[in-house]
């Protein structure tokens, strides 16, 4: 057991465990009985993926991954914080 | 598949013990989302995928890099203040929405007033 061999069996482990932590949230997106729980799963939604983008960054070794992570962490803030206006006023700017 | 960077021992074990930590603490969060019955229960699963789990994955991050590049390399930090600030915003609002709807719609077990 080399050290490489150890990092790449965690980080491919961790790669489907946050797979399956977006499928979880994917299924709350489609099945949800409310607007406000599709809301939630999309939020749980796009963390999970950019913690998935920041173990990619960890696999190749480029810092190219890191700024998509911060690029999806700043939009997918903006959009839940539009939709949780939407659904309380009814429109996004008044 | 089995792709990973070069690094020494200390470093993997390290690197490896904190991605599997936040990973599997991201997962329980959002297996919470799953099987939590109420949208007010529900609204409180994430918060662990936001917190604990991805400070795991990024100083997990922020270690591979440090010992990769041979220098303290903390630009995750951002991703983790920036999260740290704006999750309890964007839950807020949704909570707050979710009981408007709630309530104008007179649905069944929303949470009591305590006014």
């Amino acid at each position: 057991m080399n050290a490489q061999l150890i990092l790449a069996l965690a980080i491919t482990a961790s790669q489907l465990i946050l797979g399956f932590a977006m499928a979880c949230a994917t299924w709350r997106v489609i099945v949800g009985p409310r607007a406000q729980d599709r809301v939630l799963g999309l939020d749980t939604l796009y963390v999970n993926s950019m913690l998935l983008l920041i173990t990619f960054g960890i696999q190749t070794g480029r810092t190219l991954y890191f700024e998509a992570a911060l690029v999806i962490g700043m939009l997918g803030f903006t959009g839940t914080v539009a939709l949780a206006k939407f659904l309380m006023r009814g429109e996004v700017i008044e | 598949m089995t792709q990973a960077p070069d690094l020494p021992l200390w470093a993997a074990i390290l690197t490896a013990f904190f991605l599997l930590a936040g990973s599997l603490i991201t997962a329980i969060g959002s297996f919470g989302l799953v099987r939590l019955k109420n949208f007010y229960e529900r609204v409180h699963a994430p918060t662990l995928g936001t917190t604990l789990g991805a400070g795991g994955v990024l100083i997990a991050s922020m270690i591979c890099f440090s010992v990769l590049k041979g220098r303290p390399v903390v630009h995750e930090v951002l991703i983790a203040l920036f999260l740290t600030i704006t999750t309890p915003v964007t839950l807020m609002l949704l909570g707050r929405a979710a009981l408007y709807r709630d309530r104008t719609e007179q649905q069944p077990d929303i949470p009591r007033d305590f006014d």
